[in-house]
């Protein structure tokens, strides 16, 4: 029915929500035209209410919803089967409604417990409980609007710019990495030294491909076996040791 | 106050969430769960009686002391405390879905809700509302969610079992164009 959409499920940006009209989808829409039409659900007059729904699609301007293209299809056949001829009192005969009937009924079940939602969740927002923020962990901002003034704004733009590097714009080199020279970097250290920190790898200047370079090389010796790779706490420095059991062998 | 209602008070005043009832026992144990729930009746009355300007409430699991409703408007103006923000229709209609046919695959909230829901799980996900609760044994073993206790604290229920059973919800549509019967 929708294409799987794999990016909306691993992005951590907030989403964006486009609600077609005041419509929460076709059965919304759907029911809302029973409503209006106040005909009896089991016995839905399928030609009116197909007619009717697509001249709202149109007039609502959601001819690209796939979601309410599908249902209209769907209208359509119903429709369609209805017309076949049929004998009296065949037995198997199946209402081609059926279907959409239960969707419709569950559906409306559902609305029920939203008007209940609703009202109980509008009723908790006026109460507020106790806020208990650990202090380090208070990075929630009130939603109070920004004042500073344009002196301050430029200056904090000004200290973000100050640290920044320079960006290269203009030489876009692609440089492959070179992880079996850092890894010989790596083993040179822990020859001296059992222990080193990662900064003690990676020179103040890094480029960002030597960076890499010596993250995936520590990776790739840590599968190896040949050095462990600790960290103390979150954000502390990372201690990178010789492996005690492939310096024994 | 009796001792063991001051302990209560204290207990709920430190906690940042409901606390359970076999929590409250816990504080006491020399108390049975009996005592413990006097003593809960005792505080609420002590709040209501003497004009508190909080309240002992029950929910999400567990007991809470919220502010009342009525001064909900000048906290939130002086911006002492923020409101969680208003779920859209699109966002309760799936959170109705979920809590009731939880643990419930994407496809069939879609096959209920008859639209795309990833965006607004997610966005329910973050909001701590839904959380996942497994994988389906179905083809691609698809991710199945459930409501949290956040999602009782926030519409302020008890326990799952305080929404209405789906077969007492009305079918309000036989006949014509009834309005639609909120269930008590």
């Amino acid at each position: 029915m929708t294409a799987p959409n794999f990016r909306s499920v691993e992005a951590n940006t907030p989403s964006f929500v486009i609600e077609l009209s005041q419509f929460t989808g076709p059965l919304d829409l759907l029911l809302s035209l029973i409503r209006d039409e106040q005909v009896d659900i089991y016995d839905i007059p399928i030609a009116r209410i197909a007619e009717q729904f697509l001249a709202r699609i149109s007039s609502l301007g959601l001819d690209e919803a796939a979601d309410y293209l599908e249902m209209a299809a769907r209208l359509l056949r119903i429709k369609a089967q209805m017309l076949l001829p049929r004998a009296d009192g065949e037995d198997a005969w199946e209402d081609p409604r059926a279907e959409l009937v239960r969707r419709l009924l569950e559906y409306q079940q559902m609305r029920e417990v939203v008007d209940l939602l609703e009202r109980r969740g509008e009723e908790r927002r006026h109460q507020f409980p106790r806020r208990f923020v650990p202090v380090a962990a208070d990075i929630t901002p009130l939603n109070a609007p920004l004042s500073l003034s344009l002196g301050e704004l430029l200056a904090a733009v000004d200290r973000v710019l100050r640290v920044t590097k320079e960006p290269t714009l203009h030489e876009v080199v692609p440089r492959a990495l070179d992880v079996a020279g850092a890894m010989g970097t790596v083993r040179a250290v822990l020859a001296m030294r059992r222990a080193c920190r990662w900064s003690d790898l990676v020179a103040r200047d890094a480029e960002p491909w030597q960076i890499l370079s010596v993250l995936l090389a520590l990776l790739e010796m840590a599968k190896l076996g040949e050095l462990r790779i600790a960290q103390s706490r979150a954000f502390a420095s990372v201690e990178i040791r010789r492996d005690a059991i492939s310096e024994a062998a | 106050m009796t001792p063991l209602a001051k302990l209560l008070e204290a207990a709920l005043f430190a906690a940042p969430r409901p606390i359970p009832l076999e929590t409250l026992a816990a504080l006491d144990p020399e108390s049975s769960p009996a005592a413990v729930s006097a003593a809960l009746d005792e505080l609420r009355e002590h709040y209501d009686v003497d004009g508190h300007a909080v309240e002992l409430v029950e929910q999400g699991g567990g007991w809470q002391i919220l502010t009342r409703a009525e001064f909900a408007e000048a906290i939130e103006r002086a911006q002492v405390a923020v409101r969680p923000q208003k779920l859209s229709a699109a966002a309760l209609e799936t959170l109705a879905i979920v809590a009731y046919r939880q643990p419930i695959g994407r496809a069939e909230i879609e096959e209920i809700r008859g639209v795309a829901v990833g965006s607004v799980l997610k966005s329910l996900h973050e909001r701590g509302l839904i959380d996942i609760v497994g994988r389906s044994e179905g083809i691609g073993r698809p991710l199945l969610y459930g409501t949290t206790s956040q999602f009782l604290e926030q519409f302020a229920l008890r326990h799952l079992e305080e929404l209405p059973r789906a077969d007492e919800l009305a079918i309000a549509l036989r006949g014509a164009g009834n309005a639609t019967v909120v269930p008590e």
